[in-house]
C-alpha cells in the first residue's frame, strides 16, 4: 500500500502502457476480447486515478506540488523523471480518466475494423496526455507533449471520416509548428540557465526560481504564445479545430475536445505565467491576449451558429468557450483563474458531451447535416432529455457546471476592467442562441423523416457513458466548493508570482464597515435634500 | 421553530417533484402523477403559511428579517475590491425571509397551487401530462429559491431557472414550430437582460465586496455612497436591464406575446402571476440602491409608464384572448415599475400581489372559456357565453372589474395607490400621472371589450363548436371561484387612509422600504387624493362605456371605427411593427454576420492556414524542380564534363597486354630520347 501510494503517479501514468503491451498479445481477430480488453484497461486507468480523489486533500498540505517522484534519467543533460500534481494538474488528470475510459465505451459498436490498433492508439494517448499534466520537468513534458501527437494523428487519419487525411495532416503539422516554437523557448530558458548558473536543468521548479531578464521573458512569451495557443486554440490558429472535429471519430473528439484543447491553457498556466510573470502581465501582452480572448469568444459563437454540421458547430462553439478560459487565465486574479481552470474541465465536460450526442446519432444515421435531423425528441425521449441537460451545461444555466466557470471567470475579467466583461457576456447571449436553435432544429417539431422514425432511443451503455458527465456538471453546479478549494493553493501561488502586490492590498474585514463617506461625482450629484426629510427619525 | 428551520423544504419540496416527474414520470399513470405534483406544492404552500405565522410571531427585535444558511455555494476566493480593499468572495445557498419575500413566497406557493390544481382538468386529455407536471414543479422550485435566496447571486439562480422553466413550457407542445419559436425567443430575449443583471451583479460584487441582501442594503444606507452616486446609478440600471427582460418591459417585452403558445395555466402562473414579477421584485428588493440613484429611479418609472400605455393601446385591438391578456399584463407590470420608480416599491408589491389573483383568474378563466370552445382563441368567434358557462363568466367579470379598477376591488386600491404616489411621490410627476391614468381608460375599455366580445352579444361561434360548449369540470372552477374571492377581497388588507383604512400591507413592508435617503411626499391634502382616485375611476368609467356602446349596444361600431383610422389601426393590429423592426435590426443581422464571419473564418484565416501549406508545397515543388535541373544539373553536368574528358582515355584503355606494352616501350622511348637530347 504505501509503494502504491508514494508511485501513484507512476502507476497512473503507466496503466494504460501495461494495458497496450497487454493488448499486443490479444490476437486482432478476436475482436470481443480487444474490445473488453480495451475497456478494461481504461477502467483500470480510471480506477488507479481515483485514490487521488481521497489523498489529495491530506497529502502534503504545506506543499504546491504533491505526490512527487523524481529520478535521473538522462544525466548528461539534466533531464529527469519527475512528476508531481497540484491543484490545477489533479483535475486535469481526473477529467483525462474519465473522459478516456467514457470515449472508448462510446466506441463500443462505433469502431469495427482495424479494433486493435484502434485501442492501442487509445491506450497509447491516455498515457501521452496524463504525462503532460505530470511532468515538472520540460524534456519529460516534451516527450509526452509529442508523444499524444502520434495517436491522435492516426485516430483521425484511420478512422475518421471522409477527409480524414487532410484534417489529419493539418493537426499534426499545425501543433507540430506550434510545438517547436514552445521547444526553442524551453531550450533557450535551459541554455540561459546555464550560463548564469553553470547547471543544465530542465526542472520546471528550478526554473521558476531563476530570475529571468524582461527581454528574455518576452521572446520566450512568445515562443511559449504560439505553441498553447495554436493548442488552444486561440483565434485566429483554431481552423485546425474543425476540420479534425469533424473528421475525427466520436471519442476522438471527445478527447480532442475535452482534454487535448486543455493542454494549451494548461501550458499558459502552469509555465508561461510562472515562468515568465513579467512579460505574463506586461501591458501590451495582457492587451493582446484578452483582445484574441473576446474575439475567440464573440467570433466563435457567431460563426458556430451559422454552421450547418453539428460537430462543426460545436467545434466553433469550443473557440469560444476556450475563450472564456484564456480569457481568465489574462485577468491575472485569482477569480480570473480559478475559474479558467474550473471553466476548462466544465467544457471538457459539457463538449465532451455533446461530441457523445452528436456520435450517437452519427451512429445511427451516418450523417450530421443539422436539417436532416428534426423532432428527434418524439422518437427519442430519453435521447432528447440528456442533450437537453448537456446543453444547459453547456450554456451556463446555474446549478449546472457552466455557469460556475463563467461566472467567475467574467467576475474575474470585471475586477480588471468591466470592458472586458461587457465584451464577454455578449457570447453567453449568443451561446444560449446558438445551441437552442440546435436544439430546436433537431429535437423540436414532428418527426417526418422515415428515416429518423424508426430510430431506437439510447441503450443501457450509452446511457452510461453519458450520465457520469452529467452527474459531475450537477456536482460542480449544485457543490462547487471542493473544486475552488483544491484551486486555491496553487491559484494563489500563480497569483503571488505574476502579480506580487495582490495580496497586500488591506483586507475588507467587513464589506459593510462604515468607510469614509465617497464624494459624489459633482455632474451626478443632486442638490442637498431638505435635512427635514432625509434624517432617519423624520421618516414616517 | 420548525416551520422556519425548515424553511428550504418550500422550494425543495417542488424540486421533489420535478425530479420524480422528470425521471419516472412516463411510467405513472395520470392519477399517480397528479398527487405527486399537485400535493407537494400544497405541501409546501401549507409549509410557507406555517412559516410566515412564524414569522410573525418572532420577537420584536428578530421581527424584520430571518436568514438560514444551508451552505457555502461559491467560495470563489480573493478579490480586489473597487476601493483597492482585498475581499473574499462568496455566495450562500441561504435564505431570507423578510416581509417582502413572504409575500412573494405566499403569493408564488399559493397561487401556484391553484393553477396547479386547475391543471389537472385543463391538462388532463394532453399527452406529456407527466412532462407538463415536471416543468411546472421545476418552475415552482426555480421561483421559490428567486424569492427566497439570500443574495443577488442565488437570486440569478432562480431568475435563470424561471427562464428555463418558461421556456420548457412555452415550446410544450413542440411539434408546433411556432411553440419552439416562442420559447427559444423567451429565452434569448431573456439572456439579453440576464446579462446586463450580471454585470450589475459584478458591478455591485467589487463596489460592496458581498452579494448578501442584508450586507448590500446595509453598505446602501451606511452613508457611504451619496445620492446620485455614479456607480449606484450604473448598478440600478444595469440591474434594470435585467428586469426589462424577465419582466417584459420596453425593449425587451416582445418574447411575452408570443409566450402565449404555452398551455393556458403555463400563461397564468409563469406569464401573469409569479415569474414575469420577478423584476418587479428584485427592483423592490434594491430599493436601498435605487434610492441613491434618482437617474436610474427616472429610468424605470419612464420606462414602466411608457410600456403601460403602449402595451394597453396594442392591447385595444387584439383578437387573441390571450394576446390581449398578455398585452395587459405587458402593461400592468409597467405600472409595478411606474411605482418603484417614483419610490413607492410598497404600492408596486401591492399591485403585484392583486395583480397575481386577477391575472391569473382572468388567464385560468380564459383557459376554461378555450376549454369550452374547443381550442378557440379568437375573440370573433365568440359570444353569447354568459350563460353557457356562468362560474366562468361570473368569476371572469370580478377579475375584469378588479383590473379596471372599479371601486373596492383588489385592483382598484393597488392601481389607485399607484396612481395617486406617482402623482404627489417627489420622484413623481403629473406626466407619469397622466400617463397612468390614460393607461387605466384603456384598461377598462379593451378589459370590457374582452368581456363583451367573450360573453354577452350575439354568439359568435361556429356551428360545430356550438354543441360541445360545457362548463369546465370542478377541478377547474374551484381554483376560479377561490382566485375570485381574492380579487375581490385581496387589495382590503392594504386600504388607503384617504379611505378611512390603515394600509396594513404597506405598514407591513415599511422594515424593508425604511430608508434614511429616502424623500418622503409633503403631506397632502385627503381631499386631493380622493379627488385623483374619483378622477381615475371616471376614467375607467368612460373605458367600460366605450366598450359597451361599441361591443354591446351597435356591434357594427368597431369596425366602422377602426375603417375610419385605418393606419393607425393596423399599425396598433401589428403591434407597431415592433417585431419586424428587431428582426430587420438584430436577428437578420447577427444571422448575416455570423454567416459573413463563417466565411471569412474559411476564406481567410483558414485559407491563410491552407495558403502557407500551399505555399509550402509550392515551394517544395519549386526546391524539387531546382534540385532536379539546378543542382543535380550541376552534378550531372560535371559528370558528362568528367565522362567527357575521359573518353579519349578510354581509347587508350584497350585491356590488350601487347598495346599496354608497345606504350611501355615507346613511353620509355620517349623519356630516353628526353635525356639524351638534353644531356
Amino acid at each position: 500500500m504505501q509503494f502504491f501510494h508514494d508511485h501513484i503517479l507512476s502507476i497512473i501514468l503507466f496503466t494504460p502502457v501495461l494495458g497496450l503491451v497487454l493488448l499486443l498479445f490479444i490476437p486482432g481477430a478476436n475482436k470481443n476480447a480487444v474490445r473488453w480488453w480495451g475497456n478494461i484497461a481504461m477502467f483500470a486507468s480510471f480506477l488507479v486515478s481515483l485514490p487521488l480523489v481521497f489523498w489529495f486533500n491530506s497529502e502534503a498540505p504545506s506543499q504546491q506540488f504533491k505526490f512527487i517522484e523524481r529520478a535521473d534519467w538522462i544525466p548528461s543533460i539534466g533531464a529527469q523523471y519527475f512528476l508531481g500534481i497540484d491543484g490545477i494538474s489533479f483535475l486535469l488528470i481526473m477529467l483525462t480518466t474519465v473522459l478516456g475510459f467514457l470515449s472508448v465505451l462510446s466506441s463500443w459498436t462505433a469502431i469495427q475494423e482495424r479494433m486493435k490498433e484502434y485501442y492501442a492508439m487509445f491506450l497509447l494517448l491516455q498515457a501521452g496526455m496524463l504525462g503532460v499534466f505530470m511532468s515538472l520537468d520540460f524534456f519529460l513534458f516534451y516527450v509526452f507533449w509529442e508523444v499524444m501527437l502520434v495517436p491522435m494523428y492516426f485516430i483521425i487519419g484511420v478512422w475518421g471520416g471522409p477527409r480524414k487525411l487532410y484534417a489529419a495532416i493539418k493537426f499534426f503539422l499545425y501543433t507540430l509548428a506550434g510545438s517547436v516554437l514552445m521547444l526553442l523557448g524551453i531550450l533557450t530558458l535551459y541554455f540561459r540557465y546555464h550560463t548564469d548558473t553553470g547547471i543544465y536543468t530542465f526542472n520546471v521548479l528550478a526554473l521558476q526560481q531563476h530570475g529571468w531578464p524582461a527581454n528574455l521573458q518576452f521572446w520566450v512569451f512568445w515562443a511559449f504564445m504560439i505553441g498553447f495557443a495554436i493548442k488552444v486554440p486561440m483565434f485566429p490558429f483554431h481552423t485546425w479545430l474543425p476540420d479534425a472535429h469533424v473528421e475525427a471519430p466520436t471519442a476522438g473528439s471527445v478527447i480532442l475536445a475535452g482534454v487535448l484543447l486543455k493542454m494549451g491553457t494548461y501550458g499558459f498556466v502552469r509555465f508561461s505565467l510562472p515562468l515568465l510573470p513579467q512579460a505574463s502581465a506586461s501591458p501590451v501582452i495582457v492587451k493582446i491576449m484578452v483582445t484574441l480572448s473576446i474575439i475567440a469568444i464573440i467570433y466563435g459563437a457567431l460563426v458556430s451558429m451559422m454552421q450547418r454540421d453539428m460537430k462543426k458547430l460545436i467545434a466553433y462553439s469550443s473557440v469560444s468557450h476556450l475563450g472564456f478560459c484564456t480569457l481568465g487565465i489574462f485577468a491575472l486574479n485569482p477569480h480570473g483563474l480559478s475559474g479558467s481552470i474550473i471553466q476548462q474541465i466544465n467544457h471538457g465536460i459539457s463538449t465532451g458531451a455533446l461530441f457523445l450526442i452528436v456520435g450517437l446519432i452519427y451512429e445511427r444515421r451516418h450523417t450530421r447535416e443539422i436539417k436532416e435531423f428534426t423532432g428527434l425528441s418524439n422518437v427519442m425521449p430519453v435521447y432528447a432529455t440528456l442533450f437537453m441537460i448537456v446543453m444547459l451545461s453547456s450554456i451556463g444555466l446555474p446549478l449546472l457546471n457552466g455557469f460556475i466557470g463563467e461566472f467567475t471567470i467574467l467576475q474575474g475579467a470585471f475586477e480588471v476592467s468591466w470592458h472586458w466583461a461587457a465584451w464577454a457576456v455578449v457570447g453567453i447571449v449568443l451561446g444560449a442562441a446558438y445551441m437552442l436553435w440546435l436544439y430546436q432544429r433537431t429535437m423540436f417539431g414532428t418527426c417526418d423523416n422515415p428515416k429518423n422514425q424508426v430510430l431506437k432511443d439510447l441503450s443501457f451503455r450509452e446511457i452510461a457513458t453519458l450520465v457520469p458527465l452529467v452527474i459531475w456538471a450537477f456536482w460542480i453546479g449544485l457543490y462547487p466548493k471542493p473544486f475552488f478549494q483544491v484551486l486555491e493553493k496553487p491559484v494563489t501561488a500563480i497569483v503571488q508570482r505574476v502579480n506580487p502586490s495582490f495580496f497586500q492590498a488591506p483586507p475588507a474585514v467587513s464589506a459593510a464597515a462604515p468607510l469614509a463617506p465617497r464624494p459624489a461625482p459633482a455632474a451626478l450629484a443632486e442638490p442637498p435634500a431638505d435635512p427635514a426629510h432625509s434624517a432617519p427619525g423624520v421618516a414616517h | 421553530m420548525m416551520f422556519l428551520d425548515y424553511i428550504w423544504l418550500i422550494p425543495l419540496l417542488p424540486a421533489l417533484g420535478a425530479f420524480i416527474q422528470l425521471l419516472w414520470g412516463r411510467k405513472l399513470s395520470n392519477n399517480a402523477v397528479s398527487a405527486v405534483s399537485v400535493g407537494l406544492p400544497g405541501v409546501s404552500f401549507l409549509w410557507a403559511v406555517g412559516s410566515f405565522l412564524q414569522f410573525l410571531s418572532l420577537p420584536e427585535e428578530a421581527h424584520h428579517v430571518f436568514t438560514k444558511v444551508i451552505y457555502s455555494w461559491l467560495p470563489a476566493g480573493a478579490f480586489h475590491l473597487a476601493d483597492g480593499r482585498l475581499g473574499q468572495f462568496s455566495a450562500d445557498v441561504g435564505f431570507h425571509l423578510d416581509p417582502l419575500s413572504s409575500v412573494m413566497m405566499l403569493v408564488v406557493t399559493g397561487v401556484g397551487f391553484l393553477i396547479h390544481f386547475y391543471s389537472i382538468g385543463y391538462m388532463g386529455h394532453e399527452g406529456g401530462y407527466y412532462r407538463f407536471f415536471g416543468y411546472l414543479n421545476l418552475f415552482m422550485f426555480s421561483m421559490l429559491v428567486l424569492v427566497l435566496a439570500d443574495n443577488y447571486l442565488m437570486m440569478f439562480v432562480g431568475w435563470e431557472g424561471v427562464g428555463l422553466c418558461s421556456y420548457l413550457l412555452i415550446g410544450f407542445y413542440f411539434h408546433r414550430k411556432s411553440a419552439s419559436d416562442a420559447g427559444k425567443k423567451a429565452f434569448i430575449v431573456n439572456r439579453i437582460g440576464d446579462a446586463g443583471f450580471l454585470l450589475g451583479v459584478m458591478l455591485m460584487t467589487v463596489t460592496f465586496g458581498t452579494l448578501n441582501f442584508v450586507e448590500v442594503t446595509e453598505a446602501a444606507r451606511s452613508g457611504r455612497f451619496g445620492v446620485g452616486d455614479g456607480v449606484m446609478t450604473a448598478i440600478c440600471i444595469l440591474l434594470f436591464v435585467g428586469a426589462t427582460g424577465k419582466s417584459a418591459q420596453i425593449p425587451l417585452y416582445v418574447w411575452l406575446p408570443d409566450a402565449m403558445e404555452g398551455p393556458t395555466p403555463v400563461s397564468a402562473l409563469i406569464h401573469a402571476a409569479t415569474m414575469v414579477t420577478a423584476g418587479v421584485y428584485m427592483v423592490a428588493r434594491s430599493n436601498a440602491l435605487f434610492i441613491l440613484a434618482p437617474t436610474a429611479m427616472a429610468l424605470v418609472a419612464a420606462v414602466g409608464a411608457g410600456t403601460a400605455i403602449w402595451a394597453a393601446s396594442i392591447g385595444l385591438v387584439q383578437n387573441d384572448i390571450k394576446r390581449v391578456l398578455a398585452y395587459s399584463t405587458v402593461s400592468q407590470l409597467g405600472y409595478m415599475f411606474l411605482a418603484c420608480g417614483v419610490a413607492a416599491f410598497g404600492a408596486g408589491i401591492f399591485h403585484l400581489m392583486t395583480h397575481a389573483f386577477f391575472k391569473a383568474l382572468l388567464f385560468l378563466g380564459s383557459g376554461s372559456v378555450i376549454h369550452a370552445l374547443s381550442g378557440e382563441q379568437d375573440l370573433r368567434k365568440m359570444g353569447a357565453l354568459w350563460s353557457r358557462i356562468p362560474t366562468t363568466a361570473k368569476t371572469m367579470l370580478a377579475a375584469t372589474l378588479a383590473i379596471s379598477g372599479a371601486p373596492l376591488l383588489s385592483g382598484f386600491f393597488s392601481k389607485d395607490e399607484i396612481l395617486w404616489q406617482s402623482f404627489a411621490s417627489p420622484y413623481g410627476s403629473k406626466i407619469l400621472w397622466i400617463f397612468g391614468v390614460v393607461t387605466a381608460g384603456m384598461t377598462a375599455f379593451y378589459m370590457f371589450r374582452l368581456f363583451f366580445m367573450t360573453f354577452a352579444g350575439k354568439s359568435r361561434v361556429p356551428h360545430e363548436v356550438e354543441h360541445h360548449i360545457h362548463e369546465s369540470p370542478r377541478s377547474m372552477t374551484v381554483p376560479l371561484v377561490i382566485l375570485a374571492v381574492g380579487a375581490v377581497a385581496a387589495g382590503w388588507i392594504g386600504w388607503p387612509k384617504a379611505l378611512g383604512g390603515s394600509n396594513h400591507f404597506e405598514h407591513f413592508l415599511e422594515p424593508v422600504f425604511e430608508n434614511p435617503m429616502l424623500r418622503i411626499a409633503e403631506h397632502q391634502a385627503w381631499s386631493l387624493e380622493f379627488g385623483l382616485m374619483f378622477f381615475s375611476v371616471a376614467v375607467a368609467a368612460v373605458g367600460f362605456y366605450i366598450a359597451y356602446r361599441w361591443y354591446v349596444k351597435s356591434p357594427e361600431t368597431p369596425e366602422r371605427v377602426a375603417a375610419s383610422v385605418e393606419p393607425l389601426y393596423q399599425v396598433l393590429l401589428n403591434k407597431y411593427y415592433v417585431d419586424e423592426l428587431y428582426d430587420a435590426l438584430f436577428v437578420n443581422r447577427t444571422k448575416n454576420l455570423g454567416n459573413v464571419l463563417a466565411a471569412f473564418d474559411l476564406g481567410v484565416v483558414d485559407g491563410g492556414v491552407n495558403g502557407i501549406g500551399w505555399t509550402t508545397r509550392l515551394t517544395a515543388e519549386l526546391s524539387r524542380l531546382w534540385d532536379l535541373w539546378v543542382i543535380d544539373g550541376l552534378v550531372n553536368v560535371l559528370a558528362f564534363m568528367t565522362k567527357l574528358l575521359s573518353y579519349p582515355a578510354r581509347i587508350l584503355q584497350t585491356g590488350r597486354v601487347q598495346s599496354y606494352a608497345l606504350l611501355i616501350v615507346l613511353g620509355v622511348l620517349v623519356f630516353m630520347g628526353y635525356y639524351i637530347l638534353h644531356f
